[in-house]
């Protein structure tokens, strides 16, 4: 039976959130399981029962093509994250996987140095422990408490 | 000392193939487009009839920067005002939308109808008989603004203009057709989105209506095949340019055309390839062969569908170098969950996070930037001539100079 103390989930948090602001996304996907959920969505359409996401992946292959076109393909001006991610609040275990809320905000900065507050919310997680006693997100919604996206959502939240 | 030096930096010569830069970045020009182009005999898009289905139901939307709500009354019709007290001018309803008998200001709690007629001022006749509104003080002569409104395939136009064409004369029946290819049954909104760009609002609407960039900027579209200039296609502008009409069909090998490799594109990437090609995977919903249709109403409007993706876009300006665009996702009300689900994984294409969007959302602010120091100098619009007219190939400007030619039109200028 897996344990989902506050302190592994909080180091869950942290090691996903460095990946991202290190400018490691390649190793992003890892996060998740093969078969996940990661939607990017507003807190409005979430209330609301509306599905499309701003960034919508249902398995961990389309998280690795994310990357790439963040990598590759698309166009767009070099920026960075910082995280800023608070503490995991359990919701409830059942099946083996935790849910949890955590909040999170997270800063841009542009390459003229600017610095902005880019996105606040919250993720709803369904947390699982895999084979290799690691934990995972089967499931991991960031809603946004804004339903403004300010230019562009390149890197993911 | 050459022409350009001496000549006065809000002059533009007569034509469609030359765009002054001034234009995108002048605050005259600006106050005018509000008057004569949102508020002028145009039609402006408001909001989805699907979502002010039931009478009492309402959505605030705007017109240029003129907020607007826009209601179904008792009788099923539709309305739109001005959201603005005819009082001292505050916001009449504060929500996105709802469902209400009738709007209260909460300045001064003044009352009006679905209408947007003012039907009840707070202590009209005073208290205890002394204040209160002057006798000859009339209701009816107070209300905000009223537009026209028009429905076409479920969509609710407004306009200011009392003389404004009918709406299907407006569009023109090519154009019309077009959107009742795609809007041809109910719909169901599956997500709504505000992206914020940087940039002048023009500059965006002559991105969506160029179709030539569409296959040398996006990797996505060239390297999948979604849309290349060498498919079968074409742009449809209608008559005075005002709207537009880009299509391509479905490609079903890959095409090795000789000018996309002899061009030796960074869009066209030999490798790439997607560790989950089924974000691609759509059906020929519509029946037509017809994968990507990219649809303009002027002044700032679009509809469009990528593969199964679709989605409306208002487009607003919000002052001289910030753009707001309002995304409405739409799927049908009758989708299989098979369908529904190949439009959730493919509006990774669109939108602000959109594989293909995002770069449509990032060049516009590369102009606006671009063009900081160049008030006298002037964009080249010569791709496939200097016309505007219909034609089977995307490898020309014809949209974008039509855009011009109707916005000229409209400005007088
Ligand atoms: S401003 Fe609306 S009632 Fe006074
Ligand atoms: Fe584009």
């Amino acid at each position: 039976m897996a344990e989902f103390t506050q302190e592994r989930l909080g180091i869950l948090n942290a090691a996903y959130a460095r990946c991202i602001d290190n400018d490691e996304v390649e190793a992003w996907p890892a996060f998740f399981e093969e078969r996940c959920l990661y939607v990017v969505n507003t807190a409005e359409n979430h209330a609301a029962g509306m599905e499309a996401g701003v960034i919508y992946a249902d398995t961990r292959a389309m998280l690795h093509d994310r990357v790439s076109a963040l990598r590759d393909a698309n166009v767009y001006e070099r920026h960075r994250y910082r995280h800023i991610v608070g503490q995991p609040f359990v919701l409830g275990i059942e099946d083996g996987a935790a849910s949890v809320e955590t909040p999170f905000i997270v800063v841009r900065i542009m390459r003229d140095g600017a610095t902005e507050v880019f996105a606040s919310g919250r993720y709803l997680d369904r947390v699982v422990e895999g084979a290799d006693g690691q934990l995972r997100f089967a499931r991991r919604l960031a809603i946004c408490d804004s339903r403004n996206i300010d230019t562009l959502l390149a890197i993911p939240l | 000392m050459s022409h350009s030096d001496t000549r006065e930096p809000r002059t533009w010569e007569p034509g469609l193939t030359r765009v002054p830069y001034w234009l995108y970045r002048d605050q005259e020009i600006h106050d005018a487009e509000q008057r004569r182009v949102f508020q002028g005999p145009t039609w402006n898009y408001l909001c989805l009839e699907a979502e002010i289905a039931e009478p009492g139901a309402y959505r605030t939307t705007f017109v240029g920067d003129m907020p607007v709500i826009v209601a179904r009354d008792e009788d099923g019709e539709l309305q739109a005002f001005e959201n603005r007290c005819a009082h001292r001018g505050a916001l009449i309803a504060l929500d996105d939308g709802g469902q209400t008998r009738d709007f209260a200001c909460v300045y001064h709690a003044w009352r009006y109808d679905l209408q947007g007629n003012l039907r009840g001022v707070a202590f009209q006749q005073g208290v205890n008989g002394k204040g209160g509104m002057p006798p000859e003080f009339r209701m009816e002569d107070h209300h905000p603004r009223k537009l026209r409104t028009a429905s076409v395939a479920g969509m609710v136009f407004g306009s200011l203009d009392e003389d404004v064409p009918p709406i299907e004369e407006y569009l023109g029946e090519e154009i019309l057709e077009r959107i009742e290819r795609v809007l041809c049954k109910p719909v169901e909104v599956i997500g709504r989105f505000k992206q914020t760009i940087p940039n002048n609002w023009k500059l965006y609407m002559e991105n969506v209506k160029d179709s030539y960039h569409a296959s040398l900027l996006h990797v996505f579209f060239t390297t999948f095949n979604i849309n290349r200039l060498s498919q079968k296609g074409g742009v449809i502008v209608s008559e005075s340019g005002a709207h537009h009409v880009s299509y391509s069909k479905v490609a079903h090998q890959p095409q090795a055309s000789a000018e996309y490799s002899a061009e030796k594109l960074r869009s066209d990437m030999e490798g790439y390839a997607l560790a989950d090609p089924s974000m691609l995977d759509g059906c020929d919903e519509f029946g037509d062969g017809v994968t990507l249709q990219i649809l303009s109403v002027f002044p700032g409007f679009v509809l469009a569908q990528i593969q199964n993706t679709l989605a409306v876009r208002q487009i607003l300006p919000d002052g001289l170098d910030r753009t707001v665009l309002n995304w409405t996702y739409l799927g049908f009300q009758d989708d299989t969950p098979e369908l529904r689900r190949m439009r959730l994984r493919q509006s990774n294409l669109t939108g602000p996070a959109g594989f293909v969007s995002m770069e449509d959302g990032a060049v516009g602010g590369f102009v606006q930037r671009g063009i900081a120091a160049s008030r006298d100098q002037e964009a080249v619009l010569e791709m496939g001539g200097g016309g505007i007219e219909t034609q089977e190939n995307r490898t020309t400007e014809a949209s974008v100079r039509g855009f011009w030619n109707a916005y000229r039109g409209y400005m007088e200028i």
